[in-house]
């Protein structure tokens, strides 16, 4: 096996090009290290990416935050402007393992994979976040939501790898939040996720939003008619009941050894309910 | 306490401190040797091929590729094995360790090869050729006694076992006296229900490993992690065809047992591979091959049916209890049979236990082996009888509580217990008083567990120096060394600090029974004591030898040899140090031994309280506080007695609530790790109180009582009791995973 350590982009696209055999990007390694050992990969070689310019930071752009494919749950929560902007992101991200498991854990490793349950996946859907992409064919940029497409597959192309996830200016008065169901209090993975993100008016009305879901189909789903119900309310109780049905609603969950499908599909509902109240919360709303 | 009665027992200077224990440097520093940890030149690694089905006919192995591969040195299966015609227990172990005609399950092994790397080894284990007949599988306990289910084996029902049953019932138990029957026509309620627990692991943190070497000469040496390596000796020697005393054992520092490591799974085979390699072979299982292939404790159906009248008083217990044990006899029904109303004072009580066979690996002990799920079905169903007629659990516990002179439900007449005395320290105590909030529920329940003596060697040694090494044969699991030397000092009235006791080999003592049945306290605390005072003659003797007088007119007092009675003052009393410094002029080097095999464990019982809050809308319950009280007899270190009260309970928690073997229908085990299967983490348990009770033990010196079982016992039932009243709803199956607490609260409305 090869291990690989690219240090500028250009490098990294051109070494997986090179790769004839079964070849893994390594972040964190907190998926993959983990599946080499229990013998489910055992991939030919292996480009590092963490230590290719840029990867291992977090920029100011366009009001908004581009981190690099390299940056662990635990540096996101460092960034006090980014806590302030995207509290649900960072607690999605910081909720991946443990403060070991923390020191390593990546977001787009996280995303790519690409399992239904992920924890950022939910919040950063709901963030609307964008994943920008090197490969062979250059750059491109594409939604996060778009990235997964099964477990464990993803639309990336051969030789392609994400270099950053772009989180989006904040407008005043927005709030999100990511609240997730496991049966223990950590070290576990998501039976149920759930990520809100609002926008609210100077009178406490929501004037955007959007809801994303994990664990409840093949990949995190957004929910357009949860959001629908948010807009143009002040998000009081009776709209919170409409959310958690409208997400009921859209779960086509499976039972598993992690939960039923009526378990599932009710969770839905209740995550939904209790994040929009935390989203609300953050954006001011009373 | 006021509760606890001392008065015919020595004054402690040691016991009952809590000074550091002699292996905790190392252990926190990572400079322990544990299992895995052992290397010798020219090792090879040895891995295990196991079976994909849960149930299949081996109609062949071809190992030919794999011995062909470069860097493999052995590869074998059952053909290499003699076979044991004589003695079905260890035939079974056998069986298990590598299997015969069938896989009995998923994971059972079916070959293994040693070969000069991990890789080569992994690469090995794919080249081997197995052809399987796949048969009809069965995980489930009831199922499998049902008509027409797959079968395990023909003909290993024993005489207990009525015709017509399924072949899959191994034994019957029966245990009582009295007629229920007649008891429960008394009764102003009666509660009759059906409870379900599943099986769980021990849940260890080491996983097993053991390094082998097997001369030509016959001598073998086997380095190993187990709770005893006597049995691990006997037992390989037995399937070996070798004489014990060939085959030397050395306990490695042990990760957990928890009675997991009380039988075999790897170290026949690693000797078997040494053998056949010439090399030695080390083998380290996986966390999935650990769970897979361990001995996890029994899943059980128990039918209960208790009455009781309107002020409390129980009129008669009964119990039917099915308990699968895996693929083969063995499990702990009959324990659970005689716990289940073993804290009961009953004029009619009568238990039934099945012991059936699945196509589960073969279960091992798990501490108090049966008595959990047993006190699970007794103790919910006393709740619930409390319940309905509105008294109070600790009362109504109380009324019908054994003590001194009741006949058990399982035979003996009890001696002086702890029982009462840890229900009325729990009525006492802030716990049961505080109040509860919304959605919160407190439950009770007690336990109790047997606790063992068995043989037992402890050799003590005084250095030239003045110091003292003590020679026991008991893998440490939880602080023994520290209790070991805590005895001896306080026997020998010198310092906690000039004792240091080892874990002797095989070859250093003689024949020790398994760290078990919370037994080593006891026991070995019980022959380290005697020892003591062996050694404590002899250092009179030389002392009346120099000073010229009796032996009988030298006594032993802090630390020293001193002359007594008309002799009193006449000579300067010598120190141990000093009787130490000139032994080789007066007889020679200083030791005192004592072999025994000590009746006179006595019984402990707990009564365990625990408050629970349950989301409503999602099903999670999180344990708010949980207080255990348990009778210890005598603490000798209270640090390690507390310890292993809060581990039992985190233990019982865990299964009460998240752990579980899940199977798919195809038999095969889906949770095989610990991210699905979920023993507590830290954060999921509040800081557990133990209060220690000491009624002491009359049949120790010290009065000291086993307590390591004990506290797994009650949690099951006060975890459940305290779900169910915070729910509102009965919970009789175990685990109350979140999917099945909120399914019974939305069936409840
Ligand atoms: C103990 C433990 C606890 C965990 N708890 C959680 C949890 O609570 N929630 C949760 O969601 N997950 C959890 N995980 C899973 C894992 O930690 C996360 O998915 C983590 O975010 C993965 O990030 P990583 O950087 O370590 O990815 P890696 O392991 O490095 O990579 C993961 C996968 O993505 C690919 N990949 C990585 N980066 C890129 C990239 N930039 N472009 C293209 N492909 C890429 C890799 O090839 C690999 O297939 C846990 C894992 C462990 C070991």
């Amino acid at each position: 096996m090869h291990y690989l350590s690219p240090t500028t982009v250009d490098d990294a696209v051109a070494m997986l090009a090179a790769q004839t055999g079964d070849c893994r990007i390594l972040a964190g390694g907190t998926d993959l290290l983990v599946r080499m050992k229990s013998g489910f990969a055992e991939p030919d070689a292996i480009v590092d990416i963490k230590r290719i310019e840029g990867m291992r930071d977090i920029l100011h752009e366009d009001g908004g935050f581009r981190i690099g494919a390299g940056v662990s749950g635990a540096e996101m929560s460092e960034n006090a402007d980014l806590v302030a902007a995207w509290p649900g992101v960072v607690e999605a991200a910081g909720l991946i393992g443990s403060t070991q498991i923390q020191g390593r854990a990546t977001m787009a490793g996280n995303l790519c994979n690409a399992s239904p349950a992920a924890d950022s996946v939910p919040a950063m859907v709901a963030a609307n976040a964008v994943a920008r992409i090197a490969g062979p064919n250059g750059q491109r940029d594409l939604p996060v939501a778009e990235v997964p497409t099964g477990p464990g597959k993803t639309s990336l192309a051969p030789g392609e790898f994400v270099t950053s996830i772009f989180l989006p200016a904040r407008p005043d008065r927005s709030g999100d939040a990511y609240l997730r169901f496991i049966p223990r209090t950590e070290m576990d993975i998501a039976v149920v996720g759930c990520g809100v993100s609002v926008t609210l008016d100077e009178n406490g009305t929501c004037t955007d939003a959007r809801v994303a879901l994990g664990a409840v189909a093949p990949t995190v789903i957004l929910v357009p008619e949860a959001a629908e119900a948010l807009i143009g309310t002040t998000l009081d109780d009776a709209v919170l009941e409409a959310v958690a049905k409208a997400c009921s609603a859209a779960a086509t969950p499976i039972s598993d050894k992690r939960g039923t499908v009526e378990f599932r599909t009710h969770v839905a509902g209740v995550l939904a309910r209790r994040a929009t109240k935390i989203a609300k919360t953050r954006a001011g709303g009373k | 306490m006021a509760l606890d009665s001392k008065s015919d027992l020595p004054q402690f200077k040691v016991v009952g401190t809590r000074p550091a224990r002699p292996d905790g440097i190392d252990k926190v520093t990572g400079r322990a040797r544990f299992g895995a940890d052992m290397s010798a030149p020219g090792m090879l690694t040895g891995l295990i091929l196991r079976s994909p089905h849960a149930h299949a006919r081996i109609v062949s192995i071809d190992t030919s590729k794999a011995e062909a591969l470069a860097g493999v040195h052995a590869v074998v299966t059952r053909k290499d094995f003699r076979e044991i015609t004589d003695d079905d227990f260890t035939a079974d172990i056998l069986d298990n360790c590598m299997a015969g005609a069938k896989a009995l399950y998923d994971g059972h092994a079916i070959a293994a090869v040693a070969a000069s790397s991990t890789k080569i080894a992994r690469e090995a284990l794919k080249l081997i050729d197995v052809t399987y007949e796949k048969l009809d599988h069965v995980t489930d306990v009831d199922e499998a006694i049902e008509d027409g289910a797959p079968v395990l084996h023909e003909g290993r029902s024993d005489e207990t076992v009525p015709a017509g049953m399924s072949p899959n019932v191994l034994s019957r138990y029966e245990f009582g006296h009295g007629d229920p029957e007649e008891g429960l026509k008394n009764a102003d309620h009666v509660v009759e229900r059906t409870y379900k627990t599943e099986a769980t692991h021990q849940g260890y943190i080491e996983p097993h490993a053991c390094l082998a070497q097997m001369g030509p000469d016959g001598q073998g040496d086997l380095w190993v992690c187990t709770q005893g390596h006597y049995m691990v000796r006997n037992t390989c020697a037995a399937i070996l065809g070798i004489e014990q005393g060939q085959l030397r054992v050395t306990a490695s520092e042990i990760g957990g047992g928890f009675g997991g490591k009380t039988t075999l799974f790897l170290e026949p085979v690693a000797l078997m591979l040494a053998k056949k390699s010439g090399r030695p072979v080390k083998m380290v299982m996986t966390r999935s091959e650990v769970l897979r292939a361990t001995g996890p404790t029994a899943s059980t159906s128990i039918d209960v049916k208790i009455g009781m009248t309107k002020d409390g008083k129980i009129t008669a217990g009964f119990a039917e209890m099915r308990y699968q044990g895996g693929a083969y006899p063995g499990s702990p029904v009959e324990f659970g049979a005689m716990s289940a109303f073993a804290p009961y004072d009953l004029e009619h009580v009568k238990t039934i236990g099945w012991d059936i066979v699945t196509n589960r690996p073969k279960a091992a002990a798990y501490r108090a082996p049966g008595a959990p799920m047993a006190a699970f079905a007794v103790e919910s169903a006393i709740d619930e009888l409390a319940r309905h007629f509105g008294l109070d659990p600790l009362e109504v516990r109380l009324k019908n509580a054994a003590r001194e002179g009741t006949k058990a439900s399982y035979g003996p007449t009890y001696p002086a217990i702890g029982l009462e005395a840890t229900l009325r320290t729990a009525k006492d105590h802030p716990h049961w008083s505080a109040p509860l909030g919304e959605n919160q529920g407190r439950g009770v329940a007690c336990g109790f567990w047997f606790n063992f003596g068995g043989d037992t060697c402890v050799t003590l040694n005084i250095t030239p120096d003045g110091t003292v090494t003590v020679s026991e044969g008991n893998p440490d699991i939880g602080g023994s060394r520290a209790s070991m030397s805590m005895m001896a000092a306080e026997e020998l009235g010198i310092p906690y600090e000039k004792v240091r006791t080892i874990v002797a080999d095989t070859g250093s003592l003689g024949q020790n029974e398994v760290t078990d049945g919370s037994r080593v306290t006891f026991a070995v605390g019980l022959a380290t004591i005697e020892a003591a005072r062996a050694a404590k003659r002899e250092m009179c003797k030389r002392a009346a030898m120099i000073w010229g007088i009796d032996e009988e007119a030298v006594e032993w007092v802090d630390g020293a040899a001193q002359p007594a009675g008309p002799n009193a003052g006449k000579f300067p009393p010598m120190t141990l140090a000093e009787i130490a410094e000139t032994a080789s002029n007066t007889g020679g080097p200083i030791a005192g031994h004592h072999e025994a095999n000590p009746e006179g464990a006595g019984v402990s019982f707990a009564t365990h309280m625990c408050d629970v809050e349950v989301d409503p809308d999602t099903g999670a319950a999180k344990i708010l506080r949980y207080t255990v009280f348990q009778d210890a007899g005598k603490a000798i270190h209270p640090a390690y007695v507390e310890g292993q009260f809060q581990g039992g309970a985190a233990q019982g928690i865990g299964w009460a609530l998240n752990e579980e073997y899940i199977y798919g229908d195809d038999g095969i085990l889906q949770n095989a790790g610990f991210l699905d299967y979920r023993v507590p983490v830290a954060s999921d348990l509040p800081m557990i109180d133990a209060v220690i009770l000491e009624i002491p033990n009359p049949g120790h010196p010290y009065g000291v009582r086993g307590v390591g079982e004990t506290s797994i016992v009650p949690p099951l039932a006060a975890v459940a009791n305290a779900v169910s009243a915070a729910a509102g709803v009965r919970m009789t199956d175990l685990p109350m995973s979140p999917p099945k607490l909120l399914a019974a609260l939305h069936a409840k409305g």
